[in-house]
């Protein structure tokens, strides 16, 4: 880890924060892809900095062999997200083929619900 | 046991046989009557029946069955009261739906209430007692279509729920202070101290709602909403009962030591007073029982509560008394109310010329409630006079003197029951009212209430039959006394002298009752329990609708940052506490992951900040590959190769959707993106503090330093002490000699942890089959399809 590797993680996380909190549902999408590309760097690069490839046989003595624990579990990860990202997609589309627009909308009962109140307190 | 398998058999036998199946369930009650009397027998020989299995034994919480002369005497109550109002509910419910549900309902209840008398554990007991509130509940809402009567059965369950769960507490207390939970045990060598005094009133807590007591009387009349024969039953005869039962059994052994007598006599001369002073304004012949019944339970409460010997006499006579009497009175209610479907005085009158037996078991038990010899109600008044006469303290008299009031107060309603049912000529305004149709009642109709009501006429007559079962009970509630003397005539003494006075008194209330009515009309302003548990309920519900207008706006993006924040703001605490990492490693490992670091943050930036959703997919893309090179940067080339891949894969699918999509996001000028741009930054610096103290822990105590060491070795020799290996140096190790792999990486993934491989390939099948089912109404379904299937090849 370095410090470059840490700011590009956190440029990764916040960005994509600021993506989930988007209204449009493709711009979340993008916001996950970015949060596991931030997440799956973290992970890989807590495993120590750069070094050789885990190749037996490719490296001596002397150097500096990276941990293959965090690859290979990155490597799910990597498998993973695309799955749920792909999914993601799939909802998306189908909010658009149903709605006409790829908005989040808002809970219809909880805002139906806060109308009451605030029509209660209004006239009491 | 046979309860619960009569309750089940009426089910199944449904609604085909109307209302007769209550004849069936009335075998419920008389095998509890024969159990009662052959109980009665064998206690009479000096031995007590006692049953018991062990369910959880850690708990303490044993099936303890136990019966005694007061268990017996409260079993036949419910067992003669029970087949009283079965055999009259065949007639009641004639034409009614649902009989069978009721039916089941009614006798579950009553093997509930029969096992919360002769239970001799205390949790058992509150597993009954709790019971028989939710039957309740069940019994009282069973006409599912009238809102009030939904109601009122929610408002006895929760407030005779809330107080079993006191009681409950309560239990626990003594028991824990006592170190058993045998009822027999306590009673017998009670626990003192401060605890106890808190529990005992917990349990008086519990007593006083489930008897409908002052203040939660409120229910009670409440639960009038309820089919007649339901209200004879549990709302007076037995269930309201159960406070009163407990109230006796812990009477005797803490009446002495805690606050518990001095509390229940005051509850329940408030009662008393509240109750007769309520029925006297009540139109509504059925409210003017409950009301009578809260002040005759305060009665009951005054007289076990106090734990005198002679007071405890007098209650168990009442309590007879009081079961005959007033289950009787219910079902002449419930005649009237079915034959001429109203039971308001103001309509009602002149019944007693039509109806002449029904107006005589309807006189006969006022008169008992009243307090008129020689019905067993007069008896049990003359010896509660008697026994308060003896008590020589000055509260004693200021007792007295409520309970004659009380009992004056007793008297008046009950002639105006009478009076106001059957003899009456309507007048005034009623006149307006149409005429109520009075078709006279069948004989069976009236046998049950007839049988009850002479009872009282019989046992009053010749108190010896009950002088076993009396002294008994009362031997059992832990007091010592001779055996016991019942007479009707006392001789002239005082409390004669006492009983004339309220009888007169009552009928000059009765007569001037008009005066008394205009008295009343002043205290409507008076808050009732009714009103102050309506107001309750509405303001709980309005605080919870509040707390979830605020909680809960309805809004994705307030959820997700809302989770977000808990996730940065729980784990920077002891982020915080460990304080500064201490030092800044190296800025990068080389020039060439700088470039690649610098062209990620603009790419993800760009993504966020375009509005063309084509523009940003490539931006993430850009992403990605960037990460495939910092991958390689890092020494991980199988990453590098798959993230290639996946991000190929994922900017065609992006593409393919987007293709379908307007070209430029909705853009949104709302308030919250400076809330939303102030969540990521808190993100962004969380996690970047974050990776740098996760940096100083791999570092210092992290494998790979290890690794090249242990790698080193492991080519001249095996390794040194098998504790200092970590996972990843047992994986270089053994990954050619076990895997024949030299890619370590690989090997883990297909070899050493293929299991995970395979719930990974898992996942990925789950999600094609979940992105079928959304793209299936698409055009485009076997393309989708097929990109998925080659990522589960790839993998």
């Amino acid at each position: 880890m370095t410090t470059l590797v840490a700011l590009v993680v956190a440029m990764l996380y916040g960005i994509g924060v600021y993506m989930i909190l988007q209204r449009s549902l493709i711009r979340i999408v993008l916001g996950l892809s970015l949060l596991s590309h931030g997440a799956n760097l973290l992970l890989l690069t807590s495993g120590g900095s750069a070094g050789v490839a885990a190749f037996i046989g490719r490296f001596t003595g002397d150097d500096k062999v990276v941990d293959p624990v965090p690859q290979a579990f990155v490597l799910t990860a990597i498998v993973i997200s695309f799955a749920m990202t792909a999914f993601c997609l799939a909802l998306a589309y189908r909010s658009w083929r149903l709605t006409g627009n790829d908005d989040v909308a808002q809970d219809e009962e909880d805002v139906r619900l806060a109308e009451m109140i605030a029509t209660r307190n209004g006239k009491p | 046991m046979i309860f619960a398998v009569v309750a089940v058999a009426i089910l199944g036998i449904g609604n085909r046989w109307g209302s007769r199946v209550f004849l069936v369930a009335s075998v419920g009650p008389l095998a509890a009557l024969v159990w009662a009397v052959s109980a009665a027998s064998r206690v009479g020989n000096g031995d007590l029946p006692t049953e018991s299995w062990t369910w959880v034994s850690s708990l303490g919480l044993i099936i303890d069955f136990r019966a005694d002369w007061f268990s017996i005497l409260m079993a036949l109550l419910i067992s003669v009261v029970g087949i009283g109002v079965f055999l009259y509910a065949v007639s009641y419910f004639e034409n009614s739906r649902d009989v069978a549900r009721i039916a089941s309902a009614l006798v579950m209840f009553a093997g509930a209430m029969f096992g919360l008398v002769i239970s001799d554990n205390l949790l058992l007991l509150f597993v009954f007692w709790e019971l028989t509130s939710l039957l309740s509940y069940v019994l009282i809402g069973s006409n599912e279509e009238k809102p009030g009567a939904r109601v009122a059965a929610l408002h006895a369950l929760l407030v005779t729920g809330s107080g079993g769960l006191a009681m409950l507490a309560g239990f626990i207390l003594i028991g824990e202070s006592a170190d058993t939970y045998s009822l027999s045990a306590i009673v017998h060598n009670p626990p003192s101290g401060m605890v106890v005094n808190v529990a005992v009133l917990l349990v008086a807590l519990g007593a006083f709602t489930k008897s409908a007591q002052v203040p939660f009387h409120g229910w009670l009349p409440r639960a009038m909403e309820a089919p007649t024969p339901v209200s004879a039953y549990l709302h007076s005869a037995t269930m309201v009962k159960a406070g009163v039962f407990l109230v006796a059994r812990f009477a005797e052994p803490f009446s002495d030591t805690t606050p518990f007598g001095p509390v229940v006599v005051v509850v329940g001369c408030a009662s008393m007073i509240l109750g007769g002073w309520r029925a006297l304004r009540q139109h509504d012949l059925k409210l003017l029982l409950a009301f009578g019944t809260i002040s005759q339970l305060g009665l009951m409460m005054v007289l076990f509560g106090s734990g005198k010997e002679k007071l405890a006499i007098a209650g168990c006579v009442l309590l007879i008394a009081h079961a005959a009497y007033k289950s009787s009175l219910f079902l002449v209610v419930g005649i009237i109310d079915h034959q001429t479907h109203t039971r308001d005085i103001r309509r009602l009158g002149m019944l007693g010329r039509k109806w002449p037996v029904v107006a005589g078991v309807a006189v006969a038990a006022a008169a008992s409630m009243a307090g008129v010899p020689p019905f067993l109600g007069f008896l049990s008044k003359e010896l509660a006079f008697y026994g308060f006469l003896d008590w020589s303290e000055p509260s004693g008299l200021i007792v007295l003197c409520v309970v004659a009031v009380a009992s004056a107060f007793t008297v008046a309603y009950s002639a105006r029951f009478v009076w106001g049912a059957f003899f009456s000529v309507r007048s005034g305004r009623a006149v307006l009212d149409p005429p109520v149709s009075t078709p006279s009642p069948n004989a069976w109709f009236a046998l049950s209430p007839l049988v009850l009501a002479s009872l009282g006429l019989v046992l009053g007559v010749l108190p010896l039959l009950l002088e076993s079962l009396v002294s008994g009970s009362v031997k059992s509630l832990g007091f010592e006394v001779p055996t016991i003397h019942l007479a009707l005539w006392g001789g002239f003494n005082a409390a004669l002298a006492l009983s004339a006075l309220v009888l007169v008194a009552g009928a000059w209330m009765f007569v001037g009752r008009r005066a008394i009515e205009r008295i009343q009309a002043r205290f409507e302003g008076v808050p009732s329990s009714v009103g102050v548990y309506d107001a309750t309920v509405r303001g709980v519900l309005a605080l919870s609708g509040r707390v979830t207008a605020i909680t809960q706006s309805g809004s994705l993006r307030v959820y997700v940052a809302v989770l977000v924040l808990t996730m940065v703001a729980l784990p920077s605490i002891p982020l915080a506490m460990n304080g500064w990492p201490g030092s800044w490693p190296s800025l990068v490992d080389s020039p060439i992951q700088a470039v690649i670091g610098i062209i990620m943050i603009t790419a993800a930036a760009a993504a966020a900040v375009f509005h063309r959703r084509f523009a940003s997919v490539i931006a993430l893309s850009v992403v990605g590959y960037g990460m495939a090179a910092l991958f390689v940067v890092q020494g991980a080339p199988d990453l590098a190769l798959t993230q290639v891949l996946v991000e190929t894969l994922g900017t065609v699918a992006f593409v393919l959707v987007i293709r379908h999509l307007p070209e430029k996001f909705v853009v949104a000028k709302s308030r919250g993106n400076a809330a939303a741009i102030a969540v990521s930054v808190a993100v962004a610096v969380f996690v970047f503090w974050f990776a740098l103290s996760a940096r100083t822990v791999s570092e210092t105590a992290g494998p790979e330093a290890v690794v090249a060491t242990q790698v080193e070795s492991t080519e001249s020799e095996r390794g040194p002490a098998v504790e200092e290996r970590t996972v990843s140096e047992e994986y270089l190790e053994r990954s050619k000699p076990e895997a024949h792999g030299s890619n370590v990486v690989n090997v883990i993934l297909v070899d050493f942890r293929g299991l995970d491989t395979l719930g990974e390939i898992t996942v990925l099948f789950v999600a094609a089959i979940g992105i079928v089912g959304l793209i299936r109404f698409g055009a485009r379904r076997s393309k989708d399809r097929t990109e998925v299937d080659q990522e589960v090849v790839d993998s």
